[in-house]
């Protein structure tokens, strides 16, 4: 029973380095950057909720308010930063994109202090009796919203045509200028929803670690280990790496006594390392071949 | 009455200036096949019809001017570009490429030009769940044909379609640009090494030297012609 519970519970971990993950593989695919600010504008993201609520909004209406207000981040971002630097040296772009994980961290700092902030849940706290299994509707919870957002991507992306021409315009940008899409925008609207994604995943996640400027530290690592373990410009890949390391995570945590809590971050570390090593390209990565 | 004309065309890549001061016209329904060395401009002059390169010089399509238009703003004007390397999305299926072409067309167009296009090439029926990236060379030059042609393009420009294509796939594209060409009257510029098959579908022909035109006549005019036919079309 404590196995399965383990198991349900890294899903539910899993969800979340799944929805991060995801935002970390939208915005490489489109524009082959890894947006190293991702964890922090979730963060920011997550604050945003806290300032909503304080200022007197209910959670909910104040979760979808910054989930909007983080998807204009995005866009801004890409439009304000990542598209002049298109053809700058891709090591001015993680420079500058590192120097943005810095600024917006001491941001979050000068604005609501280092101090621990609690986030309420958006689940009730209750536990569900299934069987033997004891689960609580906060893991349930995270799953199915996840699962829902990820339903809605795949009918955004497989059955409406702005969702294929996003494709397009990430596949071969050119080409898609040629049939008549307007590249830039595509580009917009997919780092607007990888902001989108990634403040999910940083508001499901504070009310478990308590929101503070450093709360997307774990995760972020965490994400990365999913992407690169999914193969980092593949959709699936990032929610299957996602899965599979909150799975590992939990499990490595519970049963191996000596690594326990404050070892596990070696997990991911380890998982990207090993991933790197032997399958470079992920499990669904696309190896890059040229035709020539 | 010309669809396309062009009046002191020049463009380049950076500081190197390629096309030295273009001028030509197609007219409606007109095949013009460009024909030209390596480095003569040929891709250039392409490109710089359909936007994709800083162009300086007049062009009027239709009778509108388009030289200051964007690249996707002259594809919404009825110019369908297929690339050299034929530029499939090869992530993307067959089916999909397909329907891409169709993105400045409301859905039914949409339908009703795949239904069309799709019975000159057969084997892309075939093959519409494939990703496009597994097709072979000629499959893929179908490919890109039909994606432009789902734009319902009023002028197609096609870039060396035979490149990299054995002689008998060249043959049958070919032949089924002169099927469509008979049945929509479409305007086509066409840049091709294989001249010979190029003229033989061709109203006229133009020779590019250095960015220059210096031969302009009709197709069979061209095929007479002593010094093209040594250096064109590989007669002694």
């Amino acid at each position: 029973m404590l196995f399965a519970n383990q198991v349900i519970d890294g899903l539910a971990d899993g969800a979340i380095y799944a929805s991060l993950a995801l935002a970390l593989a939208f915005s490489y695919r489109s524009t082959g950057i890894v947006n190293f600010a991702q964890g922090e504008m979730a963060m920011l993201s997550a604050y945003a909720v806290w300032q909503l609520m304080t200022w007197g909004l209910p959670l909910v209406p104040a979760t979808l308010i910054s989930i909007a207000i983080s998807f204009a981040a995005g866009a801004a971002l890409y439009a304000g930063l990542v598209k002049p630097l298109s053809r700058a040296n891709l090591l001015t772009v993680v420079s500058v994109l590192i120097g943005l994980y810095l600024a917006l961290n001491s941001l979050a700092g000068f604005l609501w202090t280092y101090s621990i902030k609690a986030l309420p849940s958006l689940f009730p706290k209750a536990h569900l009796q299934i069987g033997p299994l004891s689960v609580s509707i906060e893991t349930v919870g995270i799953i199915a919203v996840v699962a829902c957002v990820l339903l809605l991507l795949y009918l955004l992306f497989e059955r409406t045509k702005l969702g294929l021409a996003m494709r397009g315009a990430a596949s071969t940008p050119d080409s898609a200028e040629l049939v008549g899409v307007p590249v830039p925008a595509m580009l917009l609207i997919g780092w607007g929803i990888a902001a989108a994604l990634g403040a999910l995943s940083g508001i499901l996640v504070a009310p478990r670690v308590f929101l503070n400027p450093t709360m997307m530290f774990g995760v972020i690592i965490y994400a990365f280990a999913a992407a690169t373990l999914g193969g980092f410009d593949s959709l699936i890949g990032a929610v299957v790496g996602g899965l599979l390391v909150g799975v590992v995570e939990n499990l490595v945590g519970t049963y191996i006594p000596w690594i326990g809590p404050d070892l596990k971050i070696v997990v991911a570390l380890i998982l990207i390392f090993g991933t790197l090593l032997i399958k470079p390209d992920g499990l669904f990565g696309r190896r890059k071949v040229a035709r020539l | 009455m010309s669809l396309l004309s062009i009046n002191g065309l020049q463009a380049g890549y950076g500081p190197r200036r390629v096309l030295q001061g273009v001028d030509l016209t197609i007219g409606d329904g007109q095949i013009l096949v460009v024909l030209g060395a390596n480095g003569a401009g040929k891709t250039t002059l392409l490109r710089a019809i359909s936007g994709t390169i800083p162009r300086a010089g007049t062009i009027t399509f239709d009778g509108k001017r388009i030289d200051q238009l964007s690249a996707r703003k002259v594809v919404a004007a009825g110019i369908a570009h297929v690339p050299q390397g034929r530029g499939t999305f090869a992530d993307l299926t067959v089916d999909e490429n397909i329907r891409l072409g169709a993105y400045l067309r409301n859905a039914a167009d949409a339908k009703r030009n795949r239904e069309r296009w799709l019975t000159f090439f057969p084997r892309l029926r075939e093959r519409l769940a494939q990703q496009a990236g597994s097709l072979s060379g000629g499959e893929q030059q179908m490919l890109a044909i039909t994606r432009a042609l789902m734009l319902q393009p009023r002028l197609l420009l096609l870039d060396e379609p035979s490149l990299g294509l054995a002689p008998i796939i060249t043959r049958g594209l070919v032949d089924v640009l002169a099927a469509i060409r008979k049945e929509t009257a479409m305007t086509m510029l066409i840049v091709e090494q294989n001249a010979n098959l190029a003229l033989a579908i061709a109203d006229d022909g133009m020779v590019l030297e250095s960015g220059n035109v210096v031969l302009r006549d009709t197709a069979a005019n061209l095929v007479g012609n002593d010094e093209v036919r040594r250096i064109y079309l590989g007669y002694e």
